[in-house]
């Protein structure tokens, strides 16, 4: 199916490549549907694009490489509610809040975006973990 | 919205698996415990609303990404 994007034009992309999100996520409620691309070939940052809504994306990374001792626990109801089997299954992405110049640029590691990569399922959960901000500097720890 | 009023220790059940109760109050904080199934989340209201302002800035990029960043890498 063809795709309209915010970064990537459009681009041919398979129905089951699609990241189902029941309830979207906090803003986004109506968003059900996402892609995730990376931005680039060297995989340093994601793009997470709604299906339906060609201007909506967001630019994320893998918070595990710039912080290395991030670390929490998936509650129950997640584990529950995206059919998590194996924590292998487990994708974990961070939205980053992009600011120009790009050193001013945060990361939210309170409310992480965890992907089922077997079923597709995808959440932003939130984290009660008072160590983890919705808005940390992305260029603190490298 | 229903209003009930109670005292320290005591508790208010919602349905048969949830319930909460009134740990302690301190000057205008009180501590709530609550009992209920793993399958709910709980948080913090304010934090929800936190995550969305910040989702709606993080979907507003300012700016083209892509010179944003690249400027980044020639420093």
């Amino acid at each position: 199916m063809e795709l309209q994007t915010k970064y990537h034009g459009t681009i041919e992309m398979e129905e089951s490549n699609y990241i189902h999100f029941s309830n979207g996520i906090p803003g986004f409620q109506e968003e059900h549907q996402f892609v995730v691309l990376p931005l680039e070939e060297d995989e340093t940052f994601y793009i997470m694009q709604s299906v339906n809504t060609s201007t909506l994306a967001f630019v994320m990374v893998n918070p595990f490489t710039y912080y290395p001792n991030y670390d929490f626990n998936l509650d129950e109801s997640i584990v529950e509610s995206l059919q998590i089997k194996t924590p292998e299954d487990v994708l974990v992405y961070s939205i980053l809040t992009i600011q120009d110049p790009f050193e001013n640029t945060t990361v939210n590691l309170q409310a992480p975006i965890i992907i089922n990569s077997k079923n597709h399922m995808g959440k932003q959960i939130i984290l009660n973990n008072e160590k983890y901000l919705t808005r940390h500097k992305l260029m603190e720890k490298r | 919205m229903l209003v009930l009023t109670r005292k320290l220790g005591e508790s208010i059940k919602i349905g048969d698996d949830i319930e909460i109760t009134i740990f302690s109050t301190k000057n205008d904080q009180v501590k709530i415990g609550i009992n209920a199934p793993k399958s709910l989340e709980i948080f913090r209201k304010e934090l929800l609303i936190e995550i969305t302002d910040q989702n709606k800035q993080a979907a507003n990029v300012q700016g083209d990404l892509l010179s944003i960043l690249k400027k980044n890498e020639m420093i």
